[in-house]
């Protein structure tokens, strides 16, 4: 064999292992336990369709059912979720397992997320403890207490983690916009904790311009929470009167999305390009916040050569007259 | 010096102040809204951006108003180039406003019935008004409506470049307008040409 034909063969096929090994390990992060898959798919067998089948011991024979629909399971997005992992019953009583369901079932005890992420080393960057008192203080945790969980925002079979992981800051957005709208859209949601009409979100906002493309490009919670340092995802949602209203607030170089939407981001190309708050101009462009240095010394220089031959111009004129 | 000419037919006038004003106000809150900040508020960013967009509209109006006078009252020869020499005549009457004037020459170009315009400001007009003025119409239009705009252009926001394109036109217009303001006062007297504007007729 010719010597550069086996030097190929030999790095080509490191390259080959390596790729491989690669490919399993990621498949190794991004799939839940055979068994684990293989246990759930006793409960998605009729959880994740809209009808299932069970044989009826009485009347002895298979019937198919209607699956009340807020029962149902997708689970795509289950096993794209943060606890992708877990077994149904880790979560959920063992007794699930069998059919038709004890009806004492329905009182089973949830837990909280700190039941299991509390004083949790593995989930310290997420600071749980602190989130906690967030939303304790929170309008609605003030208003409806124990009845308004974190699940009700973090739904427990699709919520992935979003802000750290998502490439696209519109996605981001969308993602994150979608939890609040889940109620504040939807009365069905809303009246689960209070007999009042959910306001209308769009005639609430009818002072803010270009709603659409806002709503697109900041999250609900930019306006409507307290920043907080220590966490990534602000949860203190704020009576409405305190809500941001001024413009200016993120309009301006010192725009609050460089504290809260763009944290994540803001270490990277801090001024890229002479453009402050450069992070943000990927996908949007925020007026008064997003301004170019080189450009501004350009103008200022432009117009002070202008002003100045202008000056210089009407002088002559009147000496010379 | 005698002979008046009657140069600005009265639609011409009105089109001129008003396009002279909304200009003004729209260069203000413009840069009301660019430079914001919340320790020195100049203006309120809302009330900026609601009045730039009606300003904005209302200057669109008032150039669809110019070019149909243009087109309807023959006002648009004066705007007619022969390309054949026109530099010549532009580095003749730069030399003049340079040179010449202080040396008490007379003007190369007089104007007349047939020639409103001397070579500079005939470029000058045509650049602003047929280049400028529609390139900032349509991206001040496609930030009104946003949704128009391509999101992502090779990694960059869409808003970003049209903004940025809006925002470097207005900035030549504004810069337009100071020279434009300042040789207008080059007439028989310094108010005469603004005095031609306000009555049409010409020292
Ligand atoms: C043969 C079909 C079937 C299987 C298998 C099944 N379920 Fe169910 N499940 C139902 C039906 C029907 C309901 C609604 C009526 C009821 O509560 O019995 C239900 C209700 C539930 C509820 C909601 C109870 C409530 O009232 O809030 C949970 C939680 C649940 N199932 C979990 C599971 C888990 C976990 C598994 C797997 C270990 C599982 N189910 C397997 C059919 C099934
Ligand atoms: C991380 C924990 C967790 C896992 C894993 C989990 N669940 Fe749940 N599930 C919950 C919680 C918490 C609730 C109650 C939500 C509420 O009341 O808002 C719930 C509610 C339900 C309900 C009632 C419908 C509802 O939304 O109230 C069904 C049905 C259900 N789960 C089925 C399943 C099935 C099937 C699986 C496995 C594919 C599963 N769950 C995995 C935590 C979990
Ligand atoms: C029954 C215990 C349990 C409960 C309840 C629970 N979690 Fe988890 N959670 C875990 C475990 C274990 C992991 C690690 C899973 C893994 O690495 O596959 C995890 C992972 C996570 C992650 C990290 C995902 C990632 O990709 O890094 C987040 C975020 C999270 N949980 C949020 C929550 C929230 C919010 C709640 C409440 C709404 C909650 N968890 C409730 C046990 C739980
Ligand atoms: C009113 C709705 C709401 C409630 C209630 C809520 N959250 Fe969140 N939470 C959100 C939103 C919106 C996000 C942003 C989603 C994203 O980008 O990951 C988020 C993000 C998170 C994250 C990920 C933050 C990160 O650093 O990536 C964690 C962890 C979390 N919440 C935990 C909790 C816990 C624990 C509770 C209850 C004490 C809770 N949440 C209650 C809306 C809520
Ligand atoms: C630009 C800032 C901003 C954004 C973004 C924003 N809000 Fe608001 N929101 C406000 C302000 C300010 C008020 C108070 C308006 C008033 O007092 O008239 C308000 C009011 C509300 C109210 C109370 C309405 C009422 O009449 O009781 C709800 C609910 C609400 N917002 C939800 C949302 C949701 C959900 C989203 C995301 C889709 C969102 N907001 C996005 C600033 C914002
Ligand atoms: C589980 C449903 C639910 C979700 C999810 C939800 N909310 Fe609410 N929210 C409510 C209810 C119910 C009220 C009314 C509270 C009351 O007046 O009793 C409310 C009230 C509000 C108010 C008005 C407070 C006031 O002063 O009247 C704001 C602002 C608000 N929510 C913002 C948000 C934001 C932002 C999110 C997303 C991060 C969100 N909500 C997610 C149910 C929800
Ligand atoms: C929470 C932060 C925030 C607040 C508060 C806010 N904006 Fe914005 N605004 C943005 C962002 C981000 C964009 C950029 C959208 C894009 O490029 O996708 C934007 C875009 C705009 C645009 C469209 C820009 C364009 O180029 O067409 C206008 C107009 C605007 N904002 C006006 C306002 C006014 C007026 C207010 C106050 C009533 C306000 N905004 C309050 C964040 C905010
Ligand atoms: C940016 C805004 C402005 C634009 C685009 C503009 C454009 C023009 C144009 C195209 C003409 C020629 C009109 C014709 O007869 O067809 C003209 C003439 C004139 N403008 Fe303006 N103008 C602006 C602002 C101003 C301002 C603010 C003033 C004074 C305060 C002014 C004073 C005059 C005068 C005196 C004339 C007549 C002299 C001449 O024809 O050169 N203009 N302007």
């Amino acid at each position: 064999m010719k010597p550069f034909l086996k030097k190929g063969l030999i790095l080509s096929s490191i390259c080959f292992l390596l790729l491989y090994s690669l490919q399993s390990l990621c498949q190794y992060k991004d799939e839940a336990p055979k068994k684990n898959v293989l246990a759930n798919q006793e409960c998605l067998k009729c959880h994740g369709g809209h009808f299932y089948y069970y044989y009826n011991d009485w009347v002895e024979k298979d019937v198919r059912e209607r699956m009340n629909p807020h029962f149902v399971i997708d689970s795509t997005k289950f096993y794209k979720s943060n606890h992708k992992t877990f077994a149904c019953i880790d979560c959920h009583s063992y007794e699930y397992e069998d059919f038709p369901h004890s009806g004492s079932l329905r009182m089973e005890p949830i837990y909280s997320c700190l039941d299991c992420h509390g004083g949790d080393e593995n989930s310290a960057e997420f600071n749980f403890e602190q989130i906690e008192e967030n939303f304790i203080n929170s309008i609605h945790s003030s208003k409806h207490g124990d009845n308004f969980t974190c699940w009700m925002c973090h739904d427990p079979h699709t919520y992935e983690i979003s802000a750290r992981t998502k490439e696209s800051i519109i996605d981001v957005v969308e993602y994150s916009n979608n939890i609040c709208l889940n109620c504040h859209n939807n009365i069905e949601e809303f009246q689960i904790l209070t007999d009042s009409e959910n306001p209308n979100i769009l005639d609430a906002h009818d002072w803010l311009p270009n709603q659409s493309i806002h709503f697109r490009s900041v999250r609900c919670i930019e306006c409507h929470t307290e920043i907080n340092d220590s966490i990534l995802v602000a949860h203190k949602i704020l009576p409405k009167d305190q809500a941001v209203q001024n413009c200016v607030e993120c309009h301006s170089t010192n725009s609050l999305l460089m504290a809260s939407l763009y944290k994540f981001r803001r270490k990277e190309n801090r001024n890229a390009a002479g453009f402050i708050n450069a992070a943000i101009l990927k996908e949007a462009y925020v007026i008064g916040a997003n301004r170019n240095i080189y450009l501004n010394w350009a103008s200022i220089a432009i117009f002070g050569f202008v002003i100045l031959g202008i000056c210089t111009h009407a002088i002559l004129r009147i000496i010379k007259k | 010096m005698g002979v008046k000419i009657f140069l600005y037919p009265l639609s011409i006038r009105i089109w001129h102040w008003l396009n002279a004003v909304l200009c003004l106000l729209l260069i203000i809150t413009g840069i009301s809204m660019q430079y914001s900040n919340p320790e020195y508020p100049f203006m309120r960013f809302d009330l900026a951006v609601t009045l730039h967009n009606i300003f904005g509209i209302t200057l669109t109006v008032s150039y669809v108003f110019f070019i149909i006078i243009n087109i309807t009252t023959n006002n648009i020869k004066f705007y007619k180039v022969q390309l054949k020499g026109f530099k010549n005549r532009l580095i003749t009457q730069s030399k003049y406003y340079s040179v010449g004037i202080f040396k008490g020459q007379k003007t190369p170009f007089p104007i007349s019935e047939k020639r409103k315009f001397n070579p500079l400001q005939k470029f000058s007009y045509i650049l602003v008004m047929y280049v400028f003025f529609p390139l900032i119409f349509i991206t001040g239009w496609a930030l009104i409506f946003p949704e128009t705009i391509i999101h992502d252009v090779f990694g960059i926001s869409g808003i970003h470049l049209t903004d940025l394109l809006h925002v470097i036109i207005g900035f030549f217009v504004s810069v337009f307008m100071f020279v434009h303001i300042y040789f207008c006062t080059i007439g028989t007297s310094i108010g005469s040409n603004f005095k031609a504007m306000l009555n049409g007729w010409h020292e």
